[in-house]
């Protein structure tokens, strides 16, 4: 049933309107709007309306999420995944202000807007009985209007009419509304409604995503990683093996660098590897710093065969035997490079300056416990 | 907006009488004080005075570049107050009185004025090109000459147009104004620099202009308001000007507070991310010996507080609110400017942390001395409107 929303009167200038306006207000009409293509500044003034509350609750609003941001942020950094960046402390404050800075600034708006459709839109609903009337198509191209609700307690439509002309309205109209239309109460979880926005988003998601990713795929900035070169671990159609790394051939020596003579011959060591490094304080102090990182686990510190590895590798004897004192220094350096039986060889770790290191620490830790006469003094 | 012409009544009246019954005692305590500070403790004297130059510089180099800015955006809300603008420009004149001192006394501020010291630095070896007195003397008083003859030549214009009333004034301001723009962003950037940023001549921050310039629009527009507000009050000014107007200038000194904390944060935390010891050097005496508290209470004195002073619609329209907001935002500026520049002055006098006493309240009478002693001597039977703008009958409507 068509039920009497307004009467609807339409000026030509803002200097118009601002006078109208005015002379409503003054009447003592409380249920009344104006409607203008752009902000008109003063209007306001003009309606007596009292400055809006609007920016208490975007403050509010900014402030709370400004809050929660700070507070997240906290948790990210200091109790879900601490870690040091930068060097900066775990709660960077400086770090912090120009996202709570954001996060105010846009949320203040955003949830504004919100608010607003909620207290003057009463959303869900979405119809307003002036939408789709001449009177607003006017007022939202270059014509400035002000509509007297029925509702309101002055109301009388003669009487109305006859004011709005007496102000110098150029063009009076009633609007109506269908009641039924306007009163329907949208309900948001009604089912088909709820279906039909998750059919909605799963068809965007899937459209988007061959869209994106199959159809229109726009590789991102990778000029650098896929240049025409086989890189190293790759695999590569080229070659007969598939890999792109080749091997060396055999027997390959790398420049000014003389391979390891006696692979397999500890003899052969022993008799001609001469211990190139004089055992100065600097020397030692290299080869203990070596030794206590790679052999003091299975041989201890002192080298006495006390391991601590506690049986899960078979324990290193003492490098203080007999045996180990008449070794020359090569057949120890090979002992070092090549490995023996169950203890691994250190040619790829330990350099070979490094383990000439280790040969006189080792010495000087057997001279340590089995000292001369000549010490003594 | 209107198309009705109000008619303008306006009758010359003379200045408050407060200005030169305050005025005139607050500048000659302060030339007493600065005389006798400039005997008894030279350096911390010349300290003090960089303080009130700088201050001198916001109020009045600031008001031109009001006048300017007016003349340039075609603004009409502020046509009223274009005038006392104007009139607040000449207190631009007094730099040369205060700088004078300064320039004669470089020895004890400036580091890089001793030769063997920039001989034996490679950073201010490579700076002097920039940094020596010469050219120092030729920008101050470049600086000066090309500040003051646009400060006459917008007077001259608007005094003109009092009478002739005509349009063209107002087109030839605005072609002047785009002149005026980027001379005063490269001046206003200079001052800064050469009497702010050189008392510690190894750092330097690119902002440090844009940090400046933030604090002196917010003054220059406070000392506009309070001068506004009290010329209103008694009268001088035409009935028509209310609520509306002020809201918008107390709309601007509410923006350009969160700009100066925009651009003083921006300084302060790319300088702390980097965290390099060539940047980094110019925080560390502002964060020890008690000036940490000071920096802490810079953030509240100049921004949090009259953030809040300024936030609300009201206080914004209303004269004692805005008033008190306009001398907090002035007060902040000195504070700001004490901050800039005397922990330079703990390490050139051997001394330690912050100080304070009849110096720097002498040097500050003086400034307020200067301000309200100029501006008489500038406005005095003088029209305070400019009533022959034909955009006046426009600023009068104004509504927000
Ligand atoms: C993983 C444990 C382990 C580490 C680490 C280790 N060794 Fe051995 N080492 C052994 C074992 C086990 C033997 C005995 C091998 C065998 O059965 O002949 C041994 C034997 C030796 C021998 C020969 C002793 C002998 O009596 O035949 C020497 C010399 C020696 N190690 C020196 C070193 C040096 C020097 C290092 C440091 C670079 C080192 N080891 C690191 C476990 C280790």
């Amino acid at each position: 049933m068509n039920k009497l929303y307004s009467v609807a009167a339409l000026f030509k200038t803002p200097d118009e309107i601002m006078h109208a306006a005015a002379k409503v207000a003054d009447a003592g009409y409380e249920k009344y709007d104006v409607n203008t293509p752009y902000p008109v500044h003063g209007l306001d003034g003009a309606m007596r309306l009292k400055p809006s509350k609007m920016g208490y609750y975007t403050i509010a609003i900014g402030l709370t999420c400004m809050s929660l941001m700070l507070f997240f942020m906290y948790w990210v950094y200091n109790i879900d995944y601490p870690q040091v960046i930068g060097g900066k402390p775990l709660f960077p404050l400086p770090a912090f202000v120009p996202i709570m800075f954001e996060i105010t600034v846009l949320t203040g708006a955003v949830l504004t807007v919100a608010v607003m459709l909620i207290f003057y839109f009463k959303f869900p609903n979405n119809a307003h009985p002036i939408h789709d009337s001449g009177y607003m198509k006017a007022v939202s191209s270059d014509r400035f209007g002000v509509n007297i609700e029925a509702i309101d307690p002055k109301f009388d439509i003669e009487g109305v009419k006859a004011f709005l002309s007496s102000i110098g309205a150029y063009q009076i109209d009633e609007i109506y509304f269908d009641e039924e239309e306007v009163n329907t109460k949208h309900r948001i979880l009604d089912s088909k409604f709820v279906i039909g926005m998750f059919l909605i988003a799963g068809f965007t998601s899937i459209s988007v995503y061959l869209h994106m990713n199959k159809a229109l795929y726009l590789p991102p900035f990778d000029w650098m990683l896929l240049q025409h070169k086989v890189t190293a671990q790759d695999h590569s159609d080229f070659f007969k093996n598939g890999i792109s790394s080749r091997v060396p051939v055999e027997g390959t020596v790398a420049r000014g660098f003389m391979p390891y003579l006696y692979v397999g011959d500890p003899d052969g060591a022993s008799d001609n590897l001469v211990n190139p490094f004089v055992a100065d304080e600097e020397n030692i102090a290299l080869g203990k710093r070596k030794f206590l990182t790679f052999c003091s686990p299975c041989h201890g510190d002192l080298a006495m065969g006390d391991s601590r590895l506690r049986g899960q590798f078979p324990n290193g004897p003492t490098l203080h035997s007999d045996k180990l004192l008449s070794w020359t220094d090569g057949r120890i350096y090979h002992v070092i490079t090549e490995g023996q039986n169950v203890m691994p060889g250190y040619k790829k770790t330990v350099t070979r300056k490094e383990r000439w290191a280790i040969v006189n620490y080792v010495r000087t830790l057997q001279r340590a416990l089995d000292a001369k006469e000549e010490d003594m003094q | 907006m209107s198309n009705h012409e109000t008619q303008i009544n306006y009758t010359r009246k003379d200045l408050p009488k407060s200005i030169l019954t305050f005025g005139l005692p607050l500048l000659v305590i302060g030339i007493v004080a600065a005389f006798f500070a400039y005997e008894l403790d030279p350096i911390r004297a010349s300290f003090n005075n960089i303080i009130s130059l700088l201050l001198i510089v916001s109020v009045g180099m600031g008001a031109i570049f009001l006048v300017a800015l007016e003349h340039i955006a075609g603004a009409v809300w502020s046509v009223p107050f274009r005038r006392i603008a104007e009139h607040q420009g000449f207190i631009f004149l007094a730099t040369p009185l205060l700088a004078l001192p300064i320039l004669l006394n470089m020895h004890d501020i400036f580091e890089w004025t001793h030769t063997h010291v920039v001989m034996n630095d490679p950073i201010l070896y490579q700076k002097s090109p920039y940094l020596n007195t010469e050219f120092f003397y030729a920008r101050s008083i470049g600086i000066f000459l090309v500040m003051t003859f646009f400060l006459f030549t917008y007077l001259r214009n608007s005094t003109k147009q009092d009478t002739t009333k005509s349009n063209k004034t107002t087109k030839i301001n605005a072609l002047i104004s785009a002149a005026f723009m980027p001379i005063f962003a490269i001046s206003i950037t200079m001052v800064a620099i050469d009497y702010a940023m050189s008392l510690e001549p190894h750092w330097f921050s690119t902002i440090f202009g844009v940090y400046y310039f933030a604090g002196t629009f917010a003054t220059a527009m406070a000392v506009l308001t309070l001068l506004t507000l009290s010329l209103k009050s008694n009268g001088n000014l035409l009935k028509e000007i209310n609520g509306n107007h002020y809201y918008s200038m107390g709309g601007l000194m509410f923006a350009f507070t969160a700009f100066w904390m925009y651009m003083a944060f921006s300084q302060y935390m790319l300088i702390w991310y980097a965290n390099v010891p060539e940047e980094t050097f110019w925080f560390l005496p502002r964060m020890k010996d008690g000036w940490e508290y000071l920096s802490i209470a810079l953030i509240f004195i100049k921004f949090i507080i009259p953030f809040g002073l300024l936030l609300n619609r009201n206080s914004k329209m209303k004269p004692s609110r805005l008033k008190l907001a306009s001398f907090w935002i002035i007060g902040a500026h000195i504070y700001d400017m004490y901050w800039l520049v005397m922990p330079t002055y703990n390490r050139m006098s051997g001394t330690e942390g912050p100080v304070f006493g009849w110096i720097e309240l002498g040097f500050i009478s003086l400034s307020a001395g200067i301000i309200l002693v100029f501006y008489y001597l500038a406005a005095n039977k003088k029209n305070h409107i400019p009533i022959g703008d034909p955009k006046l009958n426009r600023a009068l409507d104004f509504r927000i």
